[in-house]
């Protein structure tokens, strides 16, 4: 008995035109993703390929949707920081600062010198980090694993100054409405001298392995552009519009933060394409190091209190004290407290944090040790007072590191935002994608695909 | 150009069609009717001391719970547009009743109004007029009810399993 014969079909597909009868002339329908290594993250791309090459393509998004505009309306202000740090899950710094700047332009507040100085800087840090990973992440996918192996290990240097500032290296929640959550810790400008250093060398090298490496501008060079034209009707911002000629970085033109007393260029390219887009990014790089070093080398100290005598004493006797009623003179006796673990070391607390008792927790020495900070600590906390910004709506934007991320906060004059939206730098470019890839090869879409450095976090939201 | 000047030059060109104007914490805002949204959002493109040229965002608010606009109309489209030639903000506004809930597309003006809109009418279930291709962007074709809805609870869980058959 012989087996059945395997359908022609069943080898080829659909669409090779079996049932037409008149042999192929129909077009290939192949869904790409959402599980596919070279998606980033998750996001179905259903082309149309007419042999090599794609004809139509169709974006999907949405696989990694968690509701984040829903879950900013049921919480405090400050309960959407988290949820934050998940939006660009590479650079979440930006993000929390972003957010949080949002809601100090709709309380009208502002912020101290030295934490607008901490922000720029740890920002800044940030930037790299999410540089180094798309261009790490697609010179693998061309090929390159030498470059991602480099990449990663200045990214991870630079991950460590992230950890010794904040306690983690994704999840980090350092933002806070009125400040940060700690200042910086001892020592951190020579480690941040050390891990520049060797990104420094990691670019050099990079530089010299990718910028003229021929199988590498084979592959990028002409391929995914869009012109300038095009890439401002799509709203399409930061390193991609740079690429594309235009200079527009909102760091540069609607300065905030410390963004305006440090020196920098803003690098631009002409043609739009991916190399022009790879090395904007390996420019700003470089521009990003230069912002940090300048802003860490200006920032002021602020007021620490120093005038009180007595040794420090550990936190639990500090709360024992508390507990039993001695508290005559405990606000002016220092404490040995780690800045970045459990909340700020009580000198460090102002000059991170905006003055404004009704916007920032005050110090655990004062929540633990005081009638008026537990107070403070309880009006803050609890359910229905909270930050109370007065009612109206603001948008504020900054350089995020796929361009403008803007946060449009609409307050009723209750504790919970009313509306809060993202503007995802990544969407912009997901909606032009088709227009990059549509007319070249299936090939030519892994470098592109690269080369927008989606985020799949914040572009879903 | 400041803010003020913006709204003035606007004021004066769509007198009839301009609901109200603000510039709370320093954006310039526009309220304007919804049968003037289009011509006012092609001149501030076209005109060339405005040169919005990118449609920086786009979104809407449901203002059914809002202190005051509880009885007023339900939703606000809001389009945040950006002049990269001038460096200003200009932010425009229609009021959609929920009877109606319909606005008129942008995605002759700018293309990624395409996918901000689609997104809109997956969140809020607003219709725009004209709309090439009005299919949910982030959620499941077969989702029930439009989330950021204020009438939408939180809690709602729609698991999606499976192909639909």
């Amino acid at each position: 008995m012989s087996p059945e014969p395997v359908r022609r079909d069943f080898m080829l597909g659909e669409g090779t035109g079996t049932g037409s009868g008149t042999g192929g002339d129909s077009n290939l329908q192949i869904g790409l993703g959402p599980a596919h290594p070279a998606m980033h993250g998750i996001i179905r791309i259903q082309t149309e390929l007419d042999g090599e090459f794609i004809r139509k393509a169709d974006v999907e998004i949405g696989y990694l949707h968690r509701a984040f505009e829903k879950d900013c309306e049921v919480g405090g202000y400050n309960n959407a920081i988290p949820y934050t740090d998940r939006l660009n899950y590479v650079s979440p710094l930006i993000n929390n600062f972003a957010y949080a700047s949002a809601i100090e332009k709709l309380l009208g507040i502002e912020v101290t010198e030295r934490c607008q100085f901490i922000r720029t800087a740890m920002a800044e840090i940030s930037r790299v980090c999410d540089h180094l990973t798309c261009i790490a992440a697609t010179s693998m996918e061309l090929g390159a694993f030498t470059v991602f192996l480099y990449m990663i290990k200045a990214r991870e240097y630079l991950y460590e100054l992230v950890e010794d500032v904040t306690g983690a290296r994704l999840t980090i929640s350092y933002g806070r409405v009125g400040g940060v959550k700690a200042d910086l810790p001892d020592g951190f400008a020579p480690k941040m001298t050390t891990a520049f250093k060797e990104t420094r060398e990691v670019l050099d090298e990079v530089h010299r392995l990718l910028t003229g490496n021929r199988i590498f501008m084979d592959r990028m060079v002409g391929i995914g552009a869009l012109s300038r034209e095009e890439t401002i009707a799509y709203s399409i911002t930061g390193p991609m519009l740079r690429a594309a000629g235009v200079g527009y970085d909102v760091r540069r033109a609607q300065p905030h933060w410390a963004y305006d007393r440090v020196q920098w260029e803003v690098p631009t390219q002409k043609d739009g394409d991916n190399y022009a887009r790879y090395l904007v990014r390996m420019a700003e790089m470089e521009q990003s190091m230069r912002i940090a070093e300048q802003a860490l080398a200006l920032m002021p100290g602020g007021p620490i209190n120093v005038d009180f005598e007595g040794k420090a004493i550990d936190p639990a006797a500090y709360i024992d004290r508390g507990k039993q009623g001695k508290t005559e003179g405990l606000l002016l006796v220092p404490i040995t407290l780690s800045p970045n673990l459990q909340g700020q070391n009580r000198p460090l607390h102002d000059r991170v944090n905006t003055s404004d008792k009704h916007v920032v927790l005050p110090p655990k020495e004062n929540t633990y040790g005081s009638i008026e900070g537990l107070m403070n600590h309880f009006m803050l906390i609890m359910e229905g007072y909270g930050i109370r910004p007065p009612m109206g709506e603001a948008y504020f934007a900054t350089e995020g590191a796929n361009g403008e991320l803007g946060f449009y906060v609409i307050s009723d004059g209750g504790d919970r935002p009313y509306r809060v939206r993202c503007r995802p730098p990544c969407l912009p470019p997901l909606a032009a994608l088709h227009r990059m890839i549509e007319g070249e090869q299936i090939a030519d879409l892994i470098p592109t695909f690269g080369s927008v450095n989606m985020i799949g976090g914040e572009l879903d939201r | 150009m400041q803010g003020s000047q913006i709204l003035q030059r606007l004021r004066d060109r769509f007198g009839g069609a301009v609901v109200d104007s603000h510039e709370h914490h320093g954006d310039a805002t526009l309220v304007v009717e919804r049968a003037g949204l289009i011509d006012a959002l092609r001149f501030c493109r076209d005109e060339a001391s405005l040169d919005f040229d990118v449609l920086m965002d786009l979104t809407a608010v449901d203002y059914s719970r809002y202190p005051g606009r509880e009885d007023g109309p339900r939703f606000e489209v809001v389009y945040h547009l950006y002049s990269i030639a001038h460096n200003h903000r200009l932010r425009v506004k229609v009021r959609v009743d929920e009877d109606d809930a319909t606005a008129p597309t942008a995605v002759d003006l700018w293309p990624i109004a395409n996918w901000f809109e689609r997104e809109v009418w997956d969140m809020f279930g607003l219709r725009f007029s004209g709309h090439p291709d009005l299919r949910r962007l982030l959620l499941y074709e077969e989702f029930v009810g439009h989330p950021l809805r204020k009438d939408y609870p939180i809690n709602r869980r729609q698991p999606l399993i499976g192909p639909k058959v």
